[in-house]
């Protein structure tokens, strides 16, 4: 057994939280200006520029790139061969979102009672954490701050076998298109296919730390997400919602078995600032 | 469509020249209020209390900025999503309110309510928080501190870049833009 003290993990999710919010991935940063150069729409162009310029100046002053720096979604890959010490592991997380709001200045949107009383929690905890055990010695920590504009725009629909891909697709492209300007568009779409009611949302949020540019590894998939990119950047929606070409920089399908009765559909939806990044211990 | 310099409390004059799809340079005093501010906002006129800040002319960016840093005006501050606040902007307009700032499409009654009160809708653009924060030369929190993020600002701001996205003849941004390049499939 490896002994890892969960400070460590601490230490990691702070400065993941921090680095998260002030650098975009390099896939998401190509992508945005990739559609600039495709975009057709003059204002379209001016809002995609002002958002590239916006990366520059966050990593320059050390800024947040968006205020709305998110709940704290965090995935865990421990090790089956890792045995963690010096307390809980959830807390130690919680203790490291704690630090990294407070230290680097990001916004706190928790509250503690989602409905009736709406108090802020003053540290951004709780994260919300999924945990899995895999085989192994390491620890591997995906932090993927998610606002809530966009996260506010998905949904999950239980759709049935008769339904078949062309109802996915529908129902994907009907989803994307009621959201219009509100969800921070260029979007990317994160589709979750089969399992079970919750399992299909977790595979949608899932798909959205795919790399922009990596294929389906399914060529069938690969087929459908092109086309559901091509109907959706023909909405007209664009930068913003105020129209344009560019509506989508990628749709992403994860897929996993379901019941004989069930075909669980999730979409969710991530804004232009599609941040994620990881730390393997 | 036209570029303008703007400089608030705004008035009924300033307000009928603007017309949807035109560049502004917002300046002057503005103030932050976003969903828990606004339901005490709302509840203040209907209970007959005083307002926090002057409501005539006055202009809103729905806004939760991050915390300043020691020494930092302000740190990032983009808009947030403007429909949530839709259910408490026509009575705000009818009280005074001349201009909201935000992202996403309104309600059709709010449009109404700027037709019938001379309102104007602005977008600024979302997720852009660093480099808007840089037109913020003034802040402090003048109402509900407790609400942290959603607490209440006064802002000084010099050349804010918007869009005018709704203007006081009906017109909607959002609409025309998707129209014009949206393609059959």
């Amino acid at each position: 057994m490896r002994e890892l003290d969960v400070a460590r993990i601490t230490e990691a999710v702070k400065d993941l939280s921090i680095r998260t919010n002030i650098y975009l991935p390099d896939d998401v940063k190509e992508a945005l200006r990739s559609s600039l150069e495709k975009e057709e729409s003059p204002l379209g162009k001016e809002i995609l520029q002002v958002i590239l310029d916006n990366h520059d100046i966050a990593e320059s002053e050390r800024m947040p790139i968006c205020q709305d720096t998110g709940v704290a979604i965090i995935f865990l890959e421990v090790g089956q061969e890792v045995h963690l010490t010096g307390g809980s592991l959830e807390d130690a997380v919680n203790e490291g979102v704690r630090q990294g709001y407070k230290e680097g200045h990001l916004r706190k949107s928790m509250v503690a009672d989602p409905v009736l009383k709406r108090k802020n929690t003053g540290d951004n905890t709780p994260a919300i954490i999924y945990t899995r055990i895999v085989p192994g010695d390491k620890v591997k920590i995906v932090f993927a701050p998610k606002g809530g504009g966009a996260e506010n725009m998905s949904e999950v629909r239980m759709m049935t076998a008769a339904d078949g891909i062309e109802g996915v697709k529908d129902f994907v492209v009907d989803r994307v298109s009621r959201s219009g300007g509100n969800p921070c568009p260029p979007i990317v779409v994160g589709i979750g296919l089969g399992g079970s009611f919750e399992r299909c949302a977790m595979l949608a949020k899932e798909a959205l730390m795919r790399t922009i540019g990596e294929p389906n590894p399914d060529p069938d998939f690969a087929e459908v997400e092109k086309e559901l990119l091509r109907r959706i950047n023909n909405l007209g929606i664009g930068p913003q919602g105020l129209g344009g070409r560019t509506t989508a920089l990628a749709v992403h399908i994860k897929t996993v078995p379901c019941h004989i009765a069930s075909m669980p559909v999730a979409v969710n939806i991530q804004c232009h600032v599609s941040r994620h990044g990881e730390t393997i211990i | 469509m036209k570029t303008v310099e703007l400089r608030t409390p705004l008035d009924e004059k300033q307000i009928s020249n603007l017309e949807s799809g035109d560049k502004v340079f917002l300046s002057g005093e503005i103030y932050t209020a976003r969903d828990a501010a606004h339901k005490k906002l709302v509840a203040l006129i209907e209970e007959g209390k005083d307002f926090p800040f002057d409501l005539k002319g006055a202009v809103i960016y729905y806004v939760g900025p991050a915390p300043s840093k020691p020494g930092q005006v302000m740190n990032s501050a983009g808009p947030t999503t403007s429909y949530r606040m839709d259910s408490f902007t026509p009575l705000l307009l009818k009280h005074g309110l001349r201009g909201t700032i935000g992202k996403g499409p309104r309600s059709r009654e709010v449009r109404d309510a700027m037709v019938k009160h001379g309102g104007i809708y602005f977008a600024a653009v979302g997720g852009a928080a660093a480099g808007i924060a840089s037109t913020v030369k003034e802040a402090e929190v003048i109402a509900y501190d407790e609400l942290g993020p959603e607490a209440i600002r006064r802002l000084v701001v010099e050349r804010m870049p918007l869009f005018v996205v709704n203007d006081t003849m009906g017109n909607d941004l959002f609409e025309a833009g998707v129209a014009e390049y949206q393609r059959e499939e």
